[in-house]
């Protein structure tokens, strides 16, 4: 027999007892449609860590600070002494953590590290307020990015850095306040920002919108402007005037940029290398990667639960096939005095399961696919707002493909004994009817 | 003398071992020339079924050979056994062993299906062997919906299809009356008298078995009487 005819002939037999075909079918949908949903979440929620990460900093960034002797803010050491260098932390640490400011001294000394590529301060400016001439003016946090992060942008585009204009970014709940209709019509517009510089006196600097940004949880700059280059070094110089010249060049942190292709040993050497010159490099995986493991592993235990699902759809293919061989017995006979191999029989059975598999699954995916959209699309108007960007359940095609596979190789493996029963079956035995 | 299209010697057929060692053939010789009609004849549970499995290739004797065209079939294995099946044999069986739910056409076409021809030739020659059989307008007919003569009619046409040297008739009217009876005979006997098929019928009816050529009779596994030796 040839395989297509094999193959058209073993689809046609599923039809031929329908109620229990359909059954059957409907048991592997419960799994498929599980396995489906657990993993669409599982590539939902890890794309938008993805996202995030690419967000928080690029692979081949650590973010640099140099350790403080106290560490902690309250230690049971008895009160902290005083250091002049100590400024309060902008990112690493607890609430009242500090850390010892970076000098330039300390910049030259990471630059020297060996497997350092390249080192660039993180200029920390706080803003007192913003204000886009409709007479509210709103506290605003400055944000900054290093090269290799991005924002997540509704319109506009990202702050151009080769610009000497100046730019910047705003998140997307000002847009509302500051009186632009919507995030595209704000594109464009200039908005002023008030900084204090050192002498107490306020300094008014005007920057126009180029993007509007997304507030994801992680994002780089949350409710924060982001501005250019050219905005940057303009609200740092502002805000350091009156600030003895020794003293500017003061940071919190500072980007230490290392080899893309570094392997996990080598990043692990290199923060052992800026501990011994006594500071701490946290990479943007150090911070996700805990996060991203407990999600794994919520996920591998769901996916867990529609595996079991899957087993037990699978014994009800044995039993579909089983009685199937039972009924067809004769009809197995005689092809096989016509001439048909027992290999035949078998592939001719257990392309049925198969089949049955694919369709059940198919059926799943499908089905799976429609409620996940549905639930995302619920769910980030409702439970998910404040988390924009995410998509709870979303499907990637290459996943899905697997999905429906395992499960037709389940119901392969799952027809694979009533097959071989209706192999080993003795024409003369099956044709007797004295 | 040309060689015969079957030849069986010494045919020893048993079944199970030691105490529950059943002997269904005990020995039996005959040789079969193409285009003879030959009615093997017996009582229930003489051996005339466990012999036509074995002239058919569907059983293997215990002991003794047989030789299909002068090849010993011992030495025909897997797929060549299964090549040799379908392109040599054609059965018509009492029961019919009709797929219910399929179309006579792909009834008829299944061993043509078997061996692997292509679809468009299989429709071709299954419509003529309906033509022949005059059931060309019941080909789009689910099996389950015939008479039994036309059940009948579509087993003869699934015999037919892939121009068998030999047809092996099992109890053909057994389940007919005897009017549709008649009609199946006429067609089996013109078939062997026009296209030259040998005719290899298993029967208990004796009228049926009159109508052929020679008539082995098989009692308690042993060959008691071949008109063709009596003649010779």
């Amino acid at each position: 027999m040839k395989t297509l005819d094999l193959i058209g002939t073993a689809i046609s037999n599923t039809f031929r007892s329908k109620t229990r075909t359909i059954l059957t079918i409907l048991a592997i949908f419960v799994g498929a449609f599980t396995l489906t949903l657990t993993n669409g979440m599982g590539t939902g929620i890890n794309a938008y860590i993805d996202d995030t990460v690419s967000g928080v900093g690029a692979s081949d960034v650590m973010t640099v600070t140099k350790a403080s002797d106290a560490g902690l803010g309250a230690t049971d050491s008895g009160p902290i002494e005083y250091d002049p260098d100590a400024v309060a932390s902008g990112q690493v640490g607890p609430p009242g953590a500090t850390v010892v400011a970076l000098t330039p001294d300390d910049l030259s000394v990471l630059s020297d590290i060996d497997g350092v590529l390249d080192v660039q301060a993180t200029k920390s400016i706080s803003a007192d307020f913003i204000d886009a001439g409709n007479g509210s003016k709103f506290v605003v946090g400055v944000g900054s990015l290093v090269a290799g992060q991005s924002v997540v942008l509704t319109a506009g585009s990202g702050p151009d850095k080769s610009s000497d204009a100046l730019q910047l970014v705003l998140p997307v709940s000002y847009v509302e306040p500051l009186g632009f209709d919507s995030d595209s019509a704000a594109v464009g517009e200039t908005v002023t920002l008030a900084i204090t510089d050192a002498t107490r006196t306020q300094h008014f600097v005007d920057a126009a919108v180029v993007g509007v940004a997304e507030e994801s949880i992680a994002s780089p700059a949350g409710a924060s402007v982001v501005p250019n280059d050219a905005l940057t070094d303009e609200l740092f110089t502002t805000q350091n005037i009156g600030v003895p010249t020794d003293e500017v060049e003061r940071y919190a942190q500072a980007s230490v940029w290392f080899s893309p292709d570094a392997t996990d040993e080598q990043i692990t050497a290199l923060q052992d290398r800026l501990a011994d010159e006594g500071y701490t490099g946290t990479t943007v995986a150090d911070q996700l990667g805990a996060v991203k493991t407990v999600i794994d592993g919520i996920v591998l235990v769901l996916n867990a639960f529609a595996v079991i699902a899957l087993l037990a759809a699978s014994f009800g293919i044995v039993n579909t096939l089983l009685m199937s061989v039972q009924e067809r017995t004769r009809e197995i006979g005689l092809m096989k005095a016509m001439g048909m191999g027992s290999g035949r029989v078998f592939s001719l059975f257990s392309l049925e399961a198969a089949f049955i598999g694919f369709l059940g699954s198919a059926i799943g995916v499908i089905a799976a696919i429609l409620a996940g959209t549905g639930i995302s699309a619920a769910l980030s108007g409702s439970l998910l707002a404040d988390l924009p960007g995410l998509t709870l359940i979303a499907f990637d095609p290459a996943s899905v493909a697997v999905i429906i596979l395992v499960v037709m190789l389940i119901a392969f493996l799952a027809g694979t004994l009533p097959a071989a029963r209706a192999a080993k079956a003795d024409p003369v035995e099956s044709l007797r009817y004295e | 003398m040309t060689t015969p299209i079957i030849s069986i010697r010494d045919v020893h057929r048993s079944y199970g071992r030691g105490q529950n060692r059943f002997d269904a053939l005990k020995g039996v010789s005959f040789d079969i020339h193409e285009g003879e009609s030959v009615a093997i004849v017996g009582k229930s549970g003489s051996g005339k079924s466990t012999l036509m499995h074995i002239l058919a290739l569907l059983d293997a004797p215990t002991s003794g050979s047989v030789e299909l065209e002068g090849v010993d079939t011992s030495t025909l294995r897997g797929r060549n056994l299964n090549t040799t099946r379908n392109r040599t044999f054609g059965f018509v069986f009492q029961q019919f062993f009709l797929t219910a739910n399929s179309s006579v056409l792909e009834n008829v076409t299944l061993p043509m299906k078997i061996a692997g021809i292509g679809r468009s030739e299989r429709k071709r020659r299954g419509m003529s062997a309906l033509e022949q059989l005059e059931l060309d307008d019941k080909a789009k007919s689910k099996a389950v919906n015939l008479s039994g003569g036309q059940k009948q009619r579509t087993v003869i046409a699934r015999a037919l299809v892939n121009n068998p040297r030999i047809i092996f008739a099992d109890e053909p009217t057994g389940n007919l009356d005897t009017a549709t009876g008649a009609v199946v005979e006429d067609i089996l006997f013109n078939l062997n008298r026009e296209n030259g098929i040998t005719l290899i019928v298993v029967t208990h009816d004796e009228e049926l078995a009159s109508r052929c050529d020679r008539r082995i009779l098989v009692r308690d596994g042993l060959l008691v009487e071949d008109s063709a030796a009596l003649v010779a």
